[in-house]
């Protein structure tokens, strides 16, 4: 034990290790593999190096995909994050009432896409639909959500935003009861209107979740599934079509395995680039914001 | 003229009251602590006067303004709180000058003030800092500059040293008595610190139990202490309180019996005491010396020492069980368990009534 690394120790860690290899760096490995190669459902495939990459590059189908992803996510995660912030501060008190809005806020984000992409192509049908119902009580020509190109994006923004609020508004919630009491009542002393002490106390105390939200959302609505593909099937002619709908059908679909693990792989790498590049935007400035 | 006056101020939570029917008037540039245990309702008191709790009665008026229903920023006070509560986002400029900025102060007046109480508090090294670069003591300073800049009628200072170590809690009470020589303000400060009331104030009110026990000036408090409260909250240790009979004899002085058959002639006027009724007499540490066993008053028994240098405090049981403590030289040869005498000077000892209002011995003259 004296001086040398103890192997023993690794034991301890060896269970861990194993299942983490087996299930994580193992596909990880494998996917980029098969992005190397041309590989079908049946037989083994073979080595055709960057031309999966240099197909995917020139495919204006994948390129649609990504930009209705990049499309949706810049719906999606600023609105989510401002209405998620305007909840935890409406919810950020200790009353029985505040507590049980917040359980209904939060119930939203417990169900699955299955259910909640349900209940909205309910609310958007035109025919019968809520949203349609309320156009025609208004006497005005209901709106096809769902097979109008150019309004298909925005109602899958809208069904994503309901369903993801609850966690960023908990992680709000979370942010605000961490802001001492005596720095909102120094501020009230020091006379700062109630736009002032948002702006000027709430606001930079909720910089690291505030960036944490956007950061986690990000890289979630760049992975948008569910809603596209059972809303939708990505339709009409695509313009609902995600990247990961895209990866789905290539693989699934298609099942061109080694095609779609290079997409995979570009995707990976396009969301590592931006959730990094928004970490090292905003890094440095909470840094210096830390107490 | 009067700087704060409270008339009749009460405050209830729920079912809890927390002040009740507090009265109290300020002089000008008059230093007052409020002292007194958790939960007195000092901490409560001055929230109300700040503006951060409304009170359910009463009236807070500063400088003959009546100022209980205007918000706290526009009152004329600044607060120094508990745990500075600085705002950890800005530079230690920007936290002084918010609250200037806010009341649209001029650029150029701001840069004076903050200029000003930086060289005051010798921080001026450290303006561009936040809060979170800086040590406790640093931190303190810069929560007093943001109250000073304000040039504010009254400071309010809520436990400003109990986040301190021993040395630097003793370095800024010296720099705050400077500081409020150069103020032109009045002050309180709450504090359960009665050394810090001490050393600071010019009035010492001390509270609990929801109402305030006395209001007076430090030796006042300590000299005539209004009630057994006061007798054993202000004075380190607490004045020794032990039952007491009136006896006979004394003239127009009373002399009291203790438990245990000694008897000490005070020179509390028998006629102020209630006519029949338990007494209690007071003694502190200085008014009892150690003698031999059978040449005091009575006899004890050794059951800790304290030595604290220039004396030691001996703190002794007598024969009925009634704990005192009196004060020898700084070399005592006592030990635990020893038997002494106790001499007691019953001419500077305090008599308390059933009511536990405090008799005091007439200055001798």
């Amino acid at each position: 034990m004296k001086g040398e690394r103890d192997w023993r120790g690794l034991l301890f860690v060896a269970p861990f290790m194993l299942l983490y290899s087996l299930i994580l760096v193992f596909p990880l490995l494998r996917g980029l593999w098969l992005s190397l190669n041309r590989v079908d459902l049946f037989g083994g495939g073979h080595f055709v190096g960057a031309a999966n990459y240099v197909r995917l590059a020139n495919d204006p189908v994948f390129a649609t995909s990504l930009a209705n992803t990049f499309e949706a996510a810049l719906m999606i995660v600023p609105v989510l994050t401002i209405l998620a912030l305007l909840l935890a501060l409406a919810l950020n008190s200790a009353g029985r009432g505040a507590a049980l809005i917040r359980g209904i806020f939060f119930s939203s984000a417990v169900l699955s896409v299955t259910i909640v992409t349900l209940i909205w192509r309910f609310v958007l049908a035109p025919d019968a639909g809520l949203l349609g119902e309320i156009w025609k009580s208004f006497g005005w020509e209901p709106l096809a959500f769902l097979s109008d190109p150019g309004l298909v994006l925005p109602a899958i923004a809208i069904t994503t935003i309901w369903w993801s609020l609850g966690l960023p508004m908990l992680l709000f919630l979370a942010g605000l009861q961490q802001i001492p009491q005596d720095m909102y009542e120094a501020a009230a002393l020091d006379n700062a209107s109630r736009w002032r002490t948002f702006w000027r106390i709430t606001v930079p105390s909720l910089r690291r979740t505030i960036v944490l939200v956007v950061m986690l959302q990000t890289a979630a609505q760049l992975q948008i599934f569910g809603q596209s593909q059972l809303m939708t099937g990505g339709g009409p002619s695509g313009a609902s079509r995600t990247a990961v709908l895209f990866l789905f059908e290539t693989a699934f679909g298609r099942w061109e395995l080694g095609y779609a693990s290079a997409a995979a792989e570009a995707l990976f790498l396009i969301i590592l680039a931006v959730t990094l590049s928004q970490y090292w935007l905003t890094g440095r400035q909470s840094a210096q914001g830390a107490r | 003229m009067a700087s704060l006056e409270l008339s009749n101020v009460r405050k209830a939570y729920g079912d809890t009251l927390v002040l009740d029917d507090v009265s109290l008037t300020m002089e000008a540039k008059e230093f007052v602590a409020f002292l007194g245990p958790s939960g007195s309702g000092k901490s409560t008191l001055l929230r109300i006067i700040a503006g951060l709790e409304t009170a359910d009665a009463g009236e807070v008026r500063l400088a003959g303004e009546r100022i209980d229903r205007k918000p706290p920023g526009e009152r004329g006070v600044a607060m120094v709180f508990q745990h500075y509560a600085l705002y950890p986002h800005m530079t230690v400029r920007e936290n002084m000058a918010f609250g200037l900025r806010n009341a649209r102060v001029p650029k150029h007046e701001i840069d004076a003030r903050v200029a000003e109480a930086a060289r005051v508090l010798e921080i001026e090294s450290q303006l561009d800092k936040k809060p979170g670069q800086m040590s406790g003591g640093q931190r303190q300073r810069v929560a007093i500059g943001r109250a000073i800049v304000k040039h504010p009628k009254l400071f309010l200072l809520d436990e400003p040293l109990s986040n301190l170590d021993a040395a630097l809690r003793m370095r800024t009470r010296v720099e705050l008595a400077q500081i409020r020589q150069r103020v032109e303000a009045a002050f309180i400060m709450v504090t359960h610190d009665q050394a810090e009331a001490m050393t600071l104030a010019d009035r010492i009110v001390v509270m609990n139990d929801r109402r305030i026990q006395q209001v007076g000036a430090p030796m006042e408090i300590y000299a005539r202490p209004a009630n057994t409260f006061v007798a054993r909250f202000v004075g380190s240790p607490a004045m020794a309180l032990a039952p007491a009979t009136l006896a006979e004899g004394g003239g127009p002085f009373a002399r009291v019996r203790l438990g245990s058959g000694a008897e000490v002639a005070t020179r509390v006027r028998r006629d102020l005491l209630p006519a029949n009724g338990a007494l209690q007499i007071g003694l502190r540490p200085e008014m009892v010396s150690v003698a031999a066993p059978g040449a005091g008053t009575c006899d004890a028994e050794v059951v800790l020492l304290e030595r604290l240098g220039e004396r030691t405090l001996v703190y002794t049981r007598l024969p009925d069980g009634q704990e005192a403590t009196a004060e020898d030289k700084g070399d005592s040869r006592l030990k635990v368990g020893d038997k002494v005498g106790l001499a007691i000077d019953g001419a500077a000892a305090h008599l308390f009534g059933p009511d536990g209002a405090g008799h005091h011995a007439e200055a001798a003259e």
